[in-house]
């Protein structure tokens, strides 16, 4: 089937039209699961008449309409069970008698608000955080349940039964596929850019595996955040977050050497870095300041992805700058991990003392106990300060530690040039 | 994938814009298109070039360098604007392409090629080649 251009074809028209036919389709039947089904009996319509009709003037329209069908029969069918059912399918046969252009004007949905409806759903708080991350790549980036499996490197019975559970908690939570408005708005808004950025990040820095970096998982949390970003563009911290993954993916193809080797951010190769994308998270970060949200998490994050950004060398990097970016980040996004970074950044801005002063209040903090990178910072600063002995045994320390392969390669090399 | 989508030029384009309603018309429709390709996460970026009348060309041959002033004659092989998108395949690609209103008065042609990838680079470069290359990109991150 893939060979045949006609069917190529319907595929793509498919997969653009995807995550808002099930938008539509869950807010009519308040239902992901059957908007699923829908949405393939719909594709399954369209591979049947497409290549003797030609692909219509607007294939989602004509989509969503088939979907319709198939849902009011399925009402028809449920309706002696359910009053409710009988309603809908009601409804749904006056809309029946619509002309094409009404179809296609409920259809058109300028605002993307039921795309964004479908997003808020998938990323809703009563969901936990990986189970919103498979859903929502699921529903929304239309990965199939493998690609999604080889993406987090769980097989697909685990990533399918994460999905199944996630879409259970909705159902039961009665969640609606709406765009929550005003306070409501602002109390979920986190959840969502949570989501996208745990995606990215996972993409970003592999937790476990042999390779450093999966760059479709990065692509899809930049598509999701440019979604997101074109659909609410007052938002800042919704641009603030693209700008942070805009610029951090600008590295993606300098972080791993030629071996596959770790390469770190002062080592890069600068030449390597994307500048069209650093062009546009520059772009979204200054949008989000415009609009007051210099302070925002997100923001602050991409403002220090951009100092090292705009640094044509490692050794032009402002770090008095990134010092006093993490200074106001750890009062937003208090976090041990930002107290190690904000060390690191004082040891550029100020001296390895400085850096030691700071790593060393920090040291006993329960969840960095099992951190590399903290024993790797230690022992960065202390040979800064000619320690070599101790700079070894933190070396030593974090590779012990190191969860990916790569970067346990890395440290052992440091350890041994101490 | 990365591609770029290059809207090539006609006579009228050519020609340089000269107001009318059906050129505003032309602006919004193209204006919702962009809207759609942003929401969709596909538009990278993209912009409108001037007639060929303002460019100028450089021809090769051994050792010389001939400078040539626009405008150049073959019309239909110009570029007169370009997106950068980025898509899942390249039918991803021409399906997006099918939606973008008529870019021209009269029949035009919109094409779109693939960027080369890292990976596209591997067997044809040969190391030597491609130390230079990184050199050369030191050097200009470094200016």
């Amino acid at each position: 089937m893939a060979a045949d251009p006609t069917h190529r074809a319907i595929e793509a028209v498919f997969r653009i039209e995807r995550a808002r036919l099930i938008a539509g389709l869950a807010r009519l039947t308040r239902d992901v699961d059957r908007a699923e089904e829908l949405a393939q009996d719909a594709l399954l319509v369209a591979l049947t008449e497409w290549p003797a009709s030609g692909v219509p003037a607007n294939p989602g329209a004509w989509l969503m309409a088939a979907a319709k069908r198939r849902a009011i029969d399925g009402f028809r069918h449920t309706a002696m069970q359910s009053r409710k059912h009988a309603e809908i399918a009601r409804e749904l046969d006056e809309e029946q008698g619509m002309s094409a252009e009404a179809v296609e004007a409920a259809l058109d949905d300028p605002l993307g608000d039921e795309l964004l409806g479908l997003v808020f759903a998938a990323c809703h708080p009563v969901i936990g955080a990986e189970g919103r991350a498979a859903l929502t790549l699921r529903l929304v980036g239309g990965l199939t349940v493998e690609e999604i499996a080889r993406a987090f490197l769980s097989n697909e019975a685990a990533i399918a039964a994460r999905i199944t559970r996630a879409k259970k908690a909705i159902a039961k939570a009665g969640v609606a596929f709406e765009v929550p408005r005003g306070a409501e708005l602002a109390a979920r808004l986190p959840s969502v850019l949570e989501v996208v950025y745990l995606i990215f990040n996972e993409g970003y820095a592999a937790t476990a595996g042999p390779s450093l970096v999966r760059p479709p998982l990065c692509g899809e949390a930049q598509r999701l955040g440019r979604i997101l970003a074109g659909l609410m563009p007052d938002q800042p911290e919704v641009l603030g977050l693209l700008a942070l993954m805009e610029i951090q993916a600008s590295r993606l193809a300098a972080r791993a050497g030629p071996d596959g080797r770790f390469v770190p951010l002062t080592e890069q190769n600068r030449a390597r870095w994307d500048q069209l994308l650093i062009r546009r998270g520059l772009n979204a970060l200054a949008r989000a300041e415009a609009l007051g949200g210099a302070n925002g998490p997100y923001a602050l994050q991409a403002a220090l992805a951009a100092c090292h950004a705009r640094a044509r060398r490692a050794e032009d990097t402002d770090w008095r700058r990134i010092a006093l970016l993490y200074d106001r980040l750890r009062q937003v996004m208090p976090s041990p991990v930002v107290e190690l970074n904000r060390a690191v950044a004082h040891s550029m801005a100020f001296g390895p003392a400085a850096g030691l002063a700071l790593v060393d209040a920090i040291a006993d903090e329960a969840a960095l106990r099992n951190y590399a990178p903290l024993p790797a910072a230690r022992g960065d600063f202390l040979l800064r300060a000619g320690r070599r002995a101790e700079a070894k045994a933190q070396f030593e320390a974090a590779a012990a530690l190191a969860g990916n392969d790569r970067e346990r390669d890395y440290l052992l090399s440091r350890a041994a040039d101490c | 994938m990365r591609v770029m989508v290059f809207v090539k030029a006609t006579e009228d384009s050519e020609q340089g814009m000269t107001p009318s309603p059906e050129l505003s018309q032309m602006f919004i429709d193209m204006g919702k298109f962009n809207e759609e390709l942003v929401n969709a996460g596909v538009l990278v970026a993209g912009d409108g070039l001037k007639p060929s009348s303002f460019g100028k060309r450089v021809a090769f041959d051994g050792p010389s360098r001939t400078v040539i002033d626009g405008p150049f004659a073959e019309t239909r092989e110009l570029v007169a604007g370009y997106w950068i998108w980025e898509v899942k395949d390249m039918d991803e690609a021409v399906e997006w392409v099918k939606r973008c209103p008529n870019p021209m008065f009269g029949p035009s042609e919109i094409e779109i090629r693939p960027f080369y990838e890292m990976e596209d680079f591997g067997d044809v470069i040969p190391d030597e080649a491609a130390a230079i290359h990184d050199g050369v990109g030191e050097k200009l991150a470094n200016r």
